[in-house]
């Protein structure tokens, strides 16, 4: 029946050679750890991928009750932690995979960098990896307002001040954070447009290209 | 199942059609045979075997995030004076940066943009500033060792603020404990601590002033920890505000010890 299904639509799309061409690739043995224990070191990158994972689904659901201005956003938070069913646990997979996140992507491009990976064909690779590490520190930055509490609310200030004393540009890129002349509302929508929206339609381009990359090159031989 | 067998047994071909070559060729995946020993296909074999290991990963951040709640602060305040502003761990050492003097004030471009920028513009243009063909970490020493010690300057800057900001921490006025009786007002303890500086920054009743409160200071220092903060300062206090004698301190200290409140 589900065979009849599939060969109904394959007949007219032509998907098989879709995902023939993911599922039969060659994974050599220098990167399997079934292997060699020692090349989990070649899991980071995956790994980083599966955290994105998680990010992108428990953000989904936090987004479900996230209210994004100054006068409910703390509030929302603190009933989505307290009195909705799971919810401190979803959070928490969103609060700790933001740093679990930013570990394993170091861990990825330390692997990346000590094995010598980004030489020749793979440059281009390396430096989309850079923007992608860019893409996320941007989530982290503009996440960590979220909440709206002390913590959150200093710690913006402080990067924006920092931001606003770059000679020339300075200026341009603190309104452009703020929103306003001040951390208020406009930050707080901002940034929740910025964390939601904009970085990861662009986190999800570049991971594509990323991937993309890695087909047509293929993983670099062992050392 | 034949695909592109015969192109007659689909009804797309795209023959004729704009949208793609009739003579178009499968997409074959790069073969291994460059490379000695067992190689296997992506899916099944290889990606349920690298499932165990997201699954291993899996546990150990679900007990993370189950043993630990996310922290939750209190509702921002704009007009808090006291807070003490700290970014997310993984911008510490670029926060930490700009405490130096030599990065800070008329300095500061160094430490928002200079060394950022040159680091991050070296760490981009990594390909092409090391271009030998050699990829063993230990035959091409100058990228090994310009990249350990990069992590290295990263782990102690880290660190440096990781360990400033708990000292700050602790020189800001904390929260009242409930028992507010200072103990042993009539001793000498009290006396020394009245003629000495002491008593400016943290109260006649060690409330706190412009320091921080020493009620239930007993409980959270050592002996050892008080003789050393007397002598040399920590935060805001400076060293040598007690200019009583060595056995004054002593006293002093004792007395501090006695304050117990919770």
């Amino acid at each position: 029946m589900l065979r009849a299904i599939y060969d109904w639509v394959d007949e007219r799309l032509d998907i098989t050679p879709l995902w023939r061409d993911v599922a039969d690739h060659e994974v050599p043995e220098h990167v399997n750890p079934a292997h060699h224990f020692s090349a989990f070191i070649y899991c980071f990158g995956g790994l980083t991928f599966f955290v994105v994972v998680i990010q992108i689904l428990s953000g989904m659901f936090l987004a479900m009750y996230y209210v994004p201005d100054i006068v409910n956003a703390h509030a929302s938070v603190a009933y989505l932690q307290s009195e909705v069913a799971m919810g401190a646990i979803v959070r928490g997979m969103h609060h700790w995979g933001a740093s679990v996140a930013i570990v394993m992507l170091f861990l990825h491009t330390l692997r990346v960098f000590f094995t010598g990976s980004y030489k020749h064909p793979r440059e281009f690779n390396w430096l989309v990896g850079m923007l992608i590490f860019g893409v996320m520190l941007g989530l982290g930055f503009t996440g960590y307002l979220l909440p709206w509490d002390n913590k959150a609310y200093f710690a913006t200030k402080v990067g924006v001040q920092i931001a606003a004393s770059v000679p020339v540009l300075g200026p341009y890129i603190a309104s452009f954070l703020q929103g306003g002349d001040i951390v208020g509302a406009q930050t707080l929508a901002r940034f929740f447009a910025l964390h939601v929206f904009f970085l990861p339609a662009a986190l999800l381009a570049l991971l594509g290209v990323h991937f993309i990359l890695i087909r047509r090159q293929g993983i670099s031989g062992p050392l | 199942m034949a695909h592109h067998s015969n192109g007659n047994d689909k009804q797309v071909h795209y023959v004729g059609d704009s949208r793609v070559r009739a003579d178009r060729k499968k997409l074959y995946p790069k073969d291994y045979a460059e490379f000695p020993g067992k190689t296997e296909a992506f899916f099944p074999d290889f990606l349920l075997k690298e499932w165990m290991v997201a699954a291993v990963f899996l546990v150990g951040f679900m007990t993370l995030v189950m043993s630990e709640e996310p922290p939750l602060g209190e509702l921002a305040d704009p007009t808090n004076t006291s807070f003490l502003p700290v970014p997310d761990w993984y911008f510490l050492f670029l926060y930490q940066l700009l405490k130096y003097k030599w990065a800070s004030g008329p300095f500061v471009v160094i430490g928002t943009v200079l060394l950022p920028g040159i680091a991050f513009l070296a760490l981009m243009l990594v390909p092409w500033l090391d271009r030998s063909k050699e990829r063993r970490p230990l035959k091409r020493p100058m990228a090994t060792g310009i990249m350990i010690v990069t992590l290295i300057a990263i782990c102690a800057l880290t660190w440096a603020a990781e360990y400033q900001h708990e000292l700050q921490s602790e020189s800001v006025p904390g929260r009242k404990p409930n028992d507010t009786t200072v103990i042993g007002l009539n001793e000498q303890g009290y006396r020394i601590y009245q003629k000495n500086a002491c008593i400016k920054c943290h109260g006649d009743h060690l409330q706190g002033l412009n320091g921080p409160s020493l009620l239930g200071v007993g409980n959270r220092l050592t002996h050892d920890q008080i003789n050393h903060i007397i002598d040399h300062g920590r935060g805001a206090m400076p060293a040598g505000m007690f200019q009583g004698s060595p056995a004054e301190k002593q006293v002093l200290i004792n007395w501090l010890l006695q304050q117990k409140q919770k």
